[in-house]
């Protein structure tokens, strides 16, 4: 056990005394993964909202991808991304590997698949009368979806929380795409890894709890968003 | 056509078939621990832990070098943990490994005179290489010596990539930085410089991939040179050679093994094996023998 006193101590001490410069790690992280999240909403939530309504044999099909790409494991879609970026890949000219934008893109592909499926899930459960009726008075068709997506955004928030949850903590795609340069592609996942194989247990424990409280507090914020509503609504479907 | 999922037939088939692959999984297992019982009555090599260098690993020497070993010896069986030299140290001194194999002789010697190895003793030497774009946008290739190339790395566009893993090649470019009079760089205070906190592998990588210049060990820049796109623009001086030491943790776990690799690897059987080291396939060697 003695192990873990004298990381959690060290790693207190580092955090608090301003030594251990995580700050531009967390920031790091949350800047590549915040956008990635923002863009995959923008992409995932039209595509998810559009699984969900239509009702053709195409959206079985669909689904089955959203769902796969779900189940994809995020290191195989690291090294698809890698080979594409690298300078003898098909992109290359881009130049773009090791760098933030090819952790985006890889997050993008991670994250996009969960929050298709999310959202077509909770926009399949608002009954179908409701969209109708709103067409019937007169809603064009943006106007509908927005009205589903409002009605389903528990759901969204569902999905928000799933897909930045899939991508904060993922590290085998983001080392492979990013390489870990110190300032620049350095995430709290790659970070956490490479203070492990060194042994260096204090940083790497300071670090993780880090990570851990920031995915537990997005999961805390949606669960009270979500039984606030209950309370306000109550459940009466 | 998903209602039908919920079928008690289909209910009863999956059921089934799970049962027989839990079945089959468990009975996998006890097949995995009647074979391991056998196994114990033999006898079992005693474990060899060596911590050792990324630029060993990724050089192939060890392909050749740990069965070789453990051919001669075969009571043993070695576990490498390739990290940066400095990781090495922190392991010996932990004792979380048996034996070093290092290459940063400063260290080395500070190491036993504190009491955590037993003794320290040269093994073999190879040489660094600056290695950088063909195209060498900051004019390495025509520097005079080191120092102007180090200079002419600082001044220039081209990014140059560090190890920054407190490994020996990191150590040894930090020493050349000073020797240079350039200011030691960081990732902070330089734009053009990036540190990967990683191995020689994954910086001739990202070095190559960024068209950048990197220090690197002639060894692992020979054998992942195909995969490159960098060619070595300064070699030869003094100041780039490379000198490896063996040292025997002192109260290692096996310690008798960590003795054992020691003693072979500056025997004639292990030097030869390191003198043959890349002469077939890249026509000269790459780790020259020096044991005394």
């Amino acid at each position: 056990m003695r192990i873990f006193v004298d990381a959690a101590t060290q790693g207190w001490q580092l955090l608090s005394s301003g030594a251990l410069d995580v700050w531009s790690i967390v920031l790091v992280s949350l800047k590549v993964s915040g956008a990635a999240t923002a863009i995959s909403l923008l992409v995932g939530i039209p595509l998810g909202y559009a699984l969900g309504t239509q009702r053709t044999i195409g959206r079985h099909v669909a689904l089955v991808f959203a769902n796969t790409g779900m189940g994809l494991p995020p290191v195989a879609v690291g090294l698809v991304v890698a080979m594409t970026l690298s300078r003898r890949g098909p992109l290359g000219e881009l130049s773009l590997l090791y760098s933030q934008t090819a952790m985006v893109i890889a997050q993008l592909i991670i994250a996009i698949p969960v929050i298709i499926a999310v959202t077509a899930a909770a926009v399949s459960s608002v009954p179908r009368e409701l969209r109708l009726q709103a067409r019937s008075l007169g809603a064009s068709r943006v106007h509908e979806m927005l009205l589903t997506l409002r009605e389903a955004r528990m759901g969204l928030f569902a999905a928000v929380a799933a897909g930045f949850g899939a991508i904060i903590s993922e590290v085998g795609a983001s080392q492979m795409v990013g390489g870990n340069l110190a300032g620049d592609t350095r995430v709290m996942t790659t970070a956490i890894v490479e203070f492990t194989r060194k042994g260096r247990y204090g940083e790497a424990l300071a670090l993780a709890v880090l990570l851990v409280s920031m995915v537990l507090a997005v999961n805390l914020l949606l669960t009270r968003v979500q039984t606030s509503a209950e309370r306000f609504e109550g459940r009466a479907r | 056509m998903f209602a039908r999922l919920s079928s008690p037939a289909l209910k009863r088939a999956t059921t089934l078939l799970l049962s027989l692959a839990l079945a089959s999984s468990l009975i996998g297992c006890s097949a995995k621990t009647t074979d391991s019982a056998a196994e114990d009555t033999a006898a079992q090599p005693s474990e060899v832990v060596l911590a050792s260098t990324t630029s060993t690993q990724d050089s192939g020497l060890f392909d050749v070098l740990i069965p070789a070993f453990e051919k001669a010896l075969p009571q043993y069986k070695v576990q490498v943990i390739a990290v940066g030299t400095g990781e090495a140290l922190e392991l010996g001194r932990n004792k979380d490994a048996d034996v070093l194999l290092v290459h940063a002789k400063t260290d080395e010697e500070k190491f036993v005179a504190d009491g955590f190895g037993t003794a320290r003793k040269d093994v073999c030497y190879n040489d660094f290489v600056i290695v950088g774009p063909e195209s060498d946008p900051s004019g390495v290739k025509s520097s005079a010596d080191t120092t102007a190339a180090m200079k002419a790395i600082a001044t220039g566009k081209a990014p140059f990539i560090s190890r920054g893993d407190d490994s020996g090649t990191n150590k040894k470019e930090l020493k050349l930085w000073g020797t240079s009079k350039v200011t030691t760089p960081t990732p902070e205070t330089a734009k053009w410089y990036e540190s990967t906190g990683q191995g020689m592998g994954e910086t001739l990588k990202i070095a190559s991939e960024k068209g950048g210049y990197t220090i690197a060990d002639r060894a692992t820049y020979l054998t992942m040179k195909d995969s490159l796109d960098l060619v070595i623009v300064r070699e030869g001086d003094k100041g780039l050679l490379n000198q490896y030491g063996v040292i025997p943790v002192t109260g290692a776990k096996n310690a008798e093994g960590a003795q054992a690799f020691a003693d072979w690897i500056v025997s004639a059987d292990g030097q030869k094996v390191i003198g043959d080291f890349g002469v077939e396939k890249f026509g000269q060697q790459l780790f020259i023998p020096n044991a005394k």
